[in-house]
């Protein structure tokens, strides 16, 4: 059977979100490889949700978030700048390719941004092929 | 009434744990008194078939340190869980690796090969590797087999109890030696005895202001302040990602706390944990200032799971 990446897609409540609803209801075709979880703020993605989801066989992970200065919570997205290459380098540490984790700040006003994000990401991570990390034996259809 | 029985053992481990029981010192005769001793290698002379002729879960409490590196950790690990009542996980490498588990970041090919072959100190004639089974006149000789992975206690049997620490405290090991005798009703399985439920800043005495890091120092490039915060002065402290317990022993000695107690209750992965506490406290607002204060942060993985690799949410390295 050819390889689907499955991809986990922390969204941003406020901006988003709203953007990947926009691109749905103005039917831009998107890559359905990514399972979305609305989150209140990308600073609400804590580095544990993303270790967990490779640990339960995502492919990829991407965290979307509202562009720099337009954050709810005002800091929330600019923790998420600092974490991201943070945990890049934490699981390359670990001999997972740092592609396949993704940061992209997507406004609510974006909805073909947010297609194409995912389109690009679901091609990045199908060249990549699955997870090929131990530790992140079950698979996603599992849960 | 007998006495209960208490066995000690070591798997891969530095040897620490076992001071550690007596650093407890003149109450170590108490111990002796309250107890009947059945099994200690490290002290007295037992041998393993000793404990394989006891009877199933005659042993009330068996301290196991040490973690599972090979296949005579794993084998002793059974054993002494078919005859222990009680079997406790005894320090930082029996409950989450420990110092052992970074072996974690190599593979074992890796380690054989630099240990035998490449290392500048190793003159190898037949570039050999030791091998599991020997020939000798009197017979064959079978050495334990050293596995591809270091693994805590709980991932090859069941454990009823955690005392982290590498090595415990003194105090927190007659705490609970002190609550096994009183009698009273043991704590629900799985329960981690002889530490807190809080963090070790918790513990802290030094001053904590509010957080702005532009650079990390590794520790023996500044004299750092006594009383304040370690990780304000730009040093990593692993205080907010580790159980209190230890009463901040280290940080009293101004140097940073290296995590040894484990990571706090629900929290799964101390690695994950300082990413999140350093990413609030770096004061930077744009990618190529971040990138390059994280530039100035030395072993990332080495550091945040110094004590707790094997038990990480990733657990180990791979090779691709
Ligand atoms: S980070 Fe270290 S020095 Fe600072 S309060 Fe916590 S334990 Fe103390
Ligand atoms: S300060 Fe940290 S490293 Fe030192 S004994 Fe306490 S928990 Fe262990
Ligand atoms: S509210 Fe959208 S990133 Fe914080």
């Amino acid at each position: 059977m050819a390889f689907e990446p499955k991809i986990i897609g922390f969204l941003c409540n406020w901006c988003s979100y709203s953007g990947a609803d926009l691109a749905g209801v103005s039917r831009i075709k998107s890559a359905p490889n990514v399972r979305v979880i609305r989150t209140m703020c990308s600073g609400r993605v804590d580095p544990t949700f993303i270790l967990k989801a490779f640990q339960l066989g995502a492919d990829g992970v991407v965290v979307m978030g509202c562009h720099p200065g337009d954050c709810h919570y005002q800091e929330g997205n600019y923790k998420t700048m600092r974490r991201i290459p943070f945990l890049k380098k934490l699981i390359k540490d670990f001999g997972i390719e740092p592609e396949r984790l993704r940061l992209e700040w997507v406004s609510a006003s974006e909805g073909d941004r947010y297609a194409t994000v995912v389109n690009e990401f679901t091609e990045e991570i199908r060249k990549l092929g699955p997870i090929k990390h131990p530790s992140c034996k079950v698979k996603l259809e599992q849960i | 009434m007998d006495k209960p029985k208490l066995a000690l053992y070591w798997a891969a481990s530095c040897g620490g744990c076992e001071i550690a029981v007596l650093d407890i010192q003149e109450k170590i005769l108490d111990v002796a008194n309250a107890f009947d001793i059945v099994f200690w290698p490290v002290a007295m002379d037992f041998k393993y078939d000793d404990v394989r002729k006891m009877e199933d879960k005659s042993i009330d409490i068996c301290l196991f340190n040490g973690a599972i590196r090979n296949s005579e950790n794993e084998e002793i690990a059974h054993l002494l869980r078919q005859k222990s009542k009680v079997l406790v996980a005894f320090g930082s490498c029996a409950y989450e690796g420990g110092i052992p588990g970074l072996a974690n970041l190599s593979t074992k090919e890796e380690m054989l090969n630099f240990v035998y072959k490449e290392s500048p100190s190793t003159i190898s004639n037949n570039n050999g590797l030791p091998q599991t089974h020997y020939k000798v006149n009197e017979g064959e000789i079978e050495i334990p087999e050293l596995y591809e992975y270091v693994k805590p206690l709980k991932d090859v049997v069941d454990v009823d109890y955690y005392i982290p620490g590498c090595p415990p405290q003194p105090e927190q090991i007659w705490n609970v030696i002190e609550y096994i005798l009183s009698g009273k009703p043991l704590p629900p399985a799985g329960s981690v005895l002889g530490a807190g439920d809080k963090t070790c800043c918790d513990e802290c005495p030094r001053e904590r202001k509010e957080k702005k890091i532009k650079e990390f120092h590794r520790p023996y490039e500044i004299i750092p302040n006594p009383d304040e915060c370690l990780l304000d002065q730009g040093i990593i402290c692993m205080g907010p990602a580790t159980r209190s317990g230890c009463g901040a022993l280290c940080v009293k000695a101004n140097v940073p706390c290296r995590g040894c107690y484990g990571a706090p209750p629900n929290c799964l992965d101390q690695g994950a944990k300082m990413i999140s506490a350093l990413s609030s406290v770096i004061d930077a607002h744009s990618p190529e200032e971040i990138e390059q204060i994280l530039g100035t942060i030395t072993d990332a993985v080495g550091t945040f799971y110094r004590f707790s690799l094997p038990y990480s949410i990733l657990k180990r390295r791979v090779v691709q």
